[in-house]
């Protein structure tokens, strides 16, 4: 059940408690119960809205860097990946395999905002060896969500 | 000239279905809910959009032999086996049809005409009393009984066959009453048709939208087999409504004969639906499986909130759609929808469009997102306080 329960937050966490026990056959005890069980483990760590800042007047801005590092000896990554994650403006750090170690996303008000936040404190690090930053300029799809698609429901009218 | 009196007379005796005059209102409207469309909300599934793209980037715009792609038939030949182990042979047991609809009407039009009769249980989908009255034969109605969760029972057979009975039309999971029938089910009616000459038609649209067991087929009974035909398709199940696209599996011999009427009539089945059920076969499973899920969450929350707000109704397990009885508010299956869509602006459709015995019902699909099956639900409830 808790499987199946993932699997319907994850798509709408919206739903009410009550709505969720009828899609599990179970009851809304069972379900606060089990989300409790699965927050306290640290299984589900946030409920986050998707948005689509594009739509709002603010300048926004989000860069993904590629960082190369190099392992310190006893700690290999995860030393130097705390430090860079311990930054707000870092929303995403990820070791990842390939041609550089570390993933970083990083979201910021402008460009030069972003820049100054990469040149002044990400490249400084003493085992960061170099970054390579790309600032998004169109985000067509994240977490599953197509952006800019309204769904129309167009279907005709037909006999059946 | 009369042009109506030029009509055969079995055109004209037919009724127009009766869910139009509906569709014609909701039209005239604004922030209507409708729970009235009997296809998926959902896309067709992007890999099998795109290889439709690509056959015709490819210049794939020619016809195919008739009775459809041999790539076509062999992959429909091995999901029949391996989903339901029914077995039919690529070459002559398969014919690709225009929708599980073409296959319905070319299967009664072979096998009934003038003097026979067809067996039609209702409440079911509209069309199988129509292709029977334009064939030219006489349906005779089977009326299912909620109290049997609307499932075919082998007395009402028995009951309902006449020496000119020909054929048989059984459709499960069914629209529009979600119900479906398991093994036990079918081995009661099998009892009675195996030593009859009738053929059944098996319309399976629904089969992979089954929540509750394994979808069975009566076809799955050696003793039924051969005089079968299995109709399904890829509308319902891979949300492909609008590329029309079929099929009909069965002996040779009685394929041989719809593929007659298939070839004069119809030629062949658009190839880039073809092309693109091809890819819906080899690589569309995990799409089905998500919108199934999808499908049964909803079932769950519109079942459940049908009986929380008071109208009565057994569990469907098929298809998309939910039968609830409405005779709680006093009104006919009419009324109500019709009274309903105006006071509160939602769709559902009265259960008599379904055949007469579905009077006190009401068909309502959950292929709509569970925000709008939520409003609905506190329409509907309204509604029913406003009574």
């Amino acid at each position: 059940m808790k499987k199946e329960l993932l699997s319907i937050l994850k798509n709408n966490c919206r739903l009410s408690v009550e709505e969720m026990a009828v899609m599990l056959g179970t009851t809304s005890d069972e379900v606060k119960n089990a989300m409790k069980e699965l927050d306290e483990k640290g299984i589900i760590l946030a409920y986050n809205a998707l948005i689509d800042w594009e739509k709002l007047d603010d300048q926004y801005v989000t860069a993904y860097i590629e960082v190369k590092v190099t392992p310190q000896r006893g700690q290999g990554f995860d030393k130097v990946a705390e430090r860079i994650y311990k930054y707000p403006q870092v929303t995403a750090c990820s070791l990842v395999s390939g041609g550089f170690d570390l993933f970083v996303v990083v979201e910021g008000r402008t460009m030069k905002e972003v820049a100054l936040f990469v040149a002044e404190k990400l490249a400084p690090i003493d085992s960061v060896m170099s970054c390579a930053t790309h600032f998004v300029l169109k985000k067509y799809k994240d977490s599953g969500v197509i952006f800019n698609k309204t769904y129309v429901d167009d279907r005709e009218a037909v006999v059946l | 000239m009369n042009i109506k009196k030029m009509v055969k007379k079995n055109i004209l005796e037919t009724p127009p279905s009766g869910i139009r005059k509906y569709f014609d209102m909701v039209n005239e409207m604004e922030d209507v809910i409708s729970l009235g469309i009997g296809e998926p909300d959902f896309e067709t599934p992007w890999t099998i959009r795109e290889e439709g793209i690509y056959s015709l980037e490819k210049g794939k715009t020619h016809y195919s032999s008739n009775a459809g792609f041999i790539e076509l038939r062999q992959e429909i030949s091995n999901y029949m086996n391996n989903r339901f182990g029914l077995k039919y042979d690529p070459k002559d047991e398969i014919l690709v049809t225009v929708g599980g609809s073409e296959a319905i009407d070319i299967a009664i039009r072979t096998f009934a005409g003038p003097g026979d009769e067809v067996i039609v249980p209702e409440p079911s989908f509209v069309a199988y009393k129509g292709c029977v009255m334009f064939a030219g034969a006489t349906p005779v109605t089977i009326e299912l009984e909620a109290e049997d969760r609307f499932k075919l029972k082998p007395e009402q057979i028995i009951n309902a066959i006449t020496d000119k009975t020909k054929a048989i039309i059984i459709g499960y999971p069914n629209n529009p009453t979600g119900a479906t029938m398991d093994y036990e089910d079918y081995k009661a009616i099998v009892e009675v048709l195996k030593d009859k000459d009738i053929i059944v038609i098996s319309d399976e649209l629904y089969a992979e939208l089954t929540y509750e067991g394994v979808h069975v087929s009566i076809a799955q009974f050696p003793e039924m087999k051969d005089k079968t035909i299995v109709i399904n398709g890829f509308s319902k199940a891979f949300a492909m409504t609008g590329w029309r696209i079929g099929y009909a599996c069965g002996h040779a011999d009685a394929l041989d004969q719809m593929k007659k009427i298939h070839q004069y009539a119809i030629m062949c089945s658009p190839t880039t639906a073809q092309y693109a059920a091809i890819e819906a076969l080899k690589n569309g499973e995990p799409e089905i499986r998500r919108m199934k899920e999808e499908y049964n969450r909803r079932r769950l929350v519109m079942v459940d909130g049908f009986r929380k707000i008071g109208l009565n109704c057994f569990e469907p397990v098929g298809a998309f759609y939910v039968f609830p009885d409405i005779s709680v508010s006093g009104l006919v299956s009419d009324e109500f929808c019709e009274r309903l869509l105006m006071q509160e602006r939602v769709l559902m459709v009265p259960g008599n469009a379904f055949g007469a015995c579905g009077e006190g019902f009401v068909r309502a699909t959950y292929a709509t997102s569970i925000d709008n099956i939520r409003e609905a639900l506190v329409r509907i409830r309204r509604f029913l306080e406003s009574l």
